[in-house]
């Protein structure tokens, strides 16, 4: 089977939904890509059935209305040869062929090992939040929560909404570098003001700075956590704990495309080009930002894309959002002490087993790939991989398709996919 | 912020390691998963017990099988009337 469009957007997040809509609106043949079943990525996630949030309401009613044509469930897996993308959808698969494309992939959560991170009801911060939206029983549930920035306190803000009780909540940060960070937000008003509501709704929660998880116990599942704050050692019980530090842009697409990508970002020209001509990087593969730089930077890509000019104050915005992302980037940071926390016998690669005193002599990732079997599994290095880079500061490796576990049929090129023909834009 | 619970909500009935479960259309076969008393999607290579970590698509630990669809994600899958999910240990 094969498609066609003017233009690809893979992901369907604030970034993709917002190029895809400049672009529709437009008058380009649009087509979104998404691994989730519905539109809105994580942060907007259950809004195209709940439509509580009013700013996802209006864009995903946008979308709607744009005429792009939405996929759902399609994980792009390879790409053989420019402008085409191979992509699996449930238990078949289907190949694009591409004018332009706008990668809006976000990010995922960075993890840390740490004893019993693999317990059962250890999750991610973000990860716990994401579930808690999906329906999961979190109702009475005892939960401590352990980061960096802001994500903590969304996450925290869900889980209470929902009838869960945080117990606690670790922020890794120094008191210095947070309340650094905080006295900044008054150049981002509606940061500020989103941060005090979640605050107040969460006054009762025991919150430290200085914070962050030894050890997570339980016997098969998590049971209790070994918390370090500000120095002394406190053992909550708890039902989940969602710990993880911070968000890491999916650079997976983006690397199997060719893009050049610095320490954690897409290099993107003016307007949001990547090296590879046609090729477009939007939101989180341009650093940390959340849902405002995501907006603001699918808006320039889709436009862009669809080659039209771009509104001043859509470069104003961008530029104020990024200012955000540079402050956030700093805070997030994580200290030096958790990547101490891992004993010789921890897991670092969760999909292969392969436990910390395994890596012993190796000097990169793909040392470790060869030697220790890190990163081999069905998550291809997504976790232990990023883990690495922060544990031992082992650099990003090149991507070879496929990106993700795929099957056999997924891999084979349509022969009529090279003779089709698409409007260029 | 809780929501109204006279907007009654469609359910639907799956079968996790053939028990049934009933939950609102829209929940994900992960958040069903926390509705059993194993909040357990597979062992490991050493036969200890893993749950979901990401919830979204990234870690591949809730992967099941799915009305006979091996290495599903059950993070990434909605709950469907009749659905049979199967985990690894």
């Amino acid at each position: 089977m094969r498609e066609a469009c003017d233009l690809v957007v893979v992901g369907a997040g604030p970034g993709g939904l917002a190029a895809a809509c400049r672009a529709a609106e437009a008058g380009l043949d649009v087509l979104v890509l998404d691994a989730q079943p519905e539109p809105g990525g994580q942060v907007w996630r259950g809004e195209a059935r709940k439509g509580a949030n009013r700013l996802a309401r209006r864009w995903l009613t946008r979308f709607a209305a744009s005429g792009a044509r939405f996929r759902p469930g399609a994980r792009v897996v390879a790409a053989p040869q420019p402008g085409v993308l191979l992509v699996e959808e449930g238990s078949s698969s289907f190949a694009v062929r591409y004018g332009r494309a706008v990668l809006a992939t976000g990010a995922r959560e960075r993890f840390l090992p740490f004893p019993g991170w693999t317990l059962p009801g250890v999750l991610g911060v973000s990860g716990l939040q994401v579930l808690v939206k999906d329906g999961f029983p979190i109702r009475g549930k005892r939960v401590v929560l352990a980061g960096t920035g802001p994500l903590l306190l969304a996450a925290a803000a869900t889980i209470h909404a929902h009838g869960g009780e945080v117990l606690y909540i670790a922020e890794q940060a120094s008191a210095a570098s947070h309340w650094g960070f905080a006295l900044q937000l008054w150049r981002h008003p509606a940061r500020l003001l989103q941060g005090a509501l979640m605050s107040a709704a969460l006054i009762s929660v025991p919150t430290s700075t200085d914070a962050w998880v030894i050890a997570a116990e339980g016997e098969g599942r998590v049971e209790s956590v070994r918390l370090s704050v500000r120095g002394r050692e406190e053992q909550p019980r708890c039902d989940y704990l969602g710990a993880a530090y911070g968000l890491v842009p999916n650079l997976e697409v983006a690397r199997m495309l060719g893009c050049e990508t610095s320490a954690s970002a897409v290099v993107v020209n003016e307007r949001l080009e990547t090296r590879v001509p046609k090729v477009h990087a939007v939101g989180e593969l341009l650093g940390i930002g959340g849902v405002d730089q995501a907006l603001v930077t699918g808006e320039l890509a889709g436009l862009a894309a669809a080659e039209q000019p771009i509104p001043v104050e859509l470069e104003h915005t961008w530029h104020r959002v990024h200012a955000f992302a540079a402050q956030l980037a700093l805070h997030d940071a994580p200290r030096a002490e958790l990547r101490r926390l891992a004993t010789p016998d921890t897991l670092l690669c969760r999909c292969e087993d392969v436990p910390m005193s395994a890596l012993e002599g190796c000097q990169n990732l793909r040392e470790a790939r060869l030697y220790a079997r890190l990163g081999m599994g069905a998550c291809q290095g997504r976790t232990c991989g990023t883990a690495a880079q922060t544990l031992f500061g082992w650099p990003g490796e090149d991507v070879r398709p496929p990106c993700l576990p795929a099957r056999i049929g997924s891999l084979r090129l349509p022969s009529d996919v090279s003779s089709t023909h698409t409007r260029e834009s | 912020m809780r929501e109204p619970a006279s907007k009654a909500t469609p359910l639907v009935t799956l079968r996790i390691n053939g028990r049934a479960v009933t939950v609102p259309v829209g929940t994900s076969v992960a958040a069903a998963l926390a509705m059993t008393d194993r909040f357990v999607s597979r062992a490991d290579l050493s036969g200890r017990p893993r749950g979901p970590l990401c919830g979204m698509g990234v870690c591949f630990e809730c992967r099941a099988t799915i009305d006979g669809v091996p290495e599903v994600l059950m993070c990434l899958t909605p709950c469907r009337e009749d659905q049979e999910v199967v985990t690894d240990a």
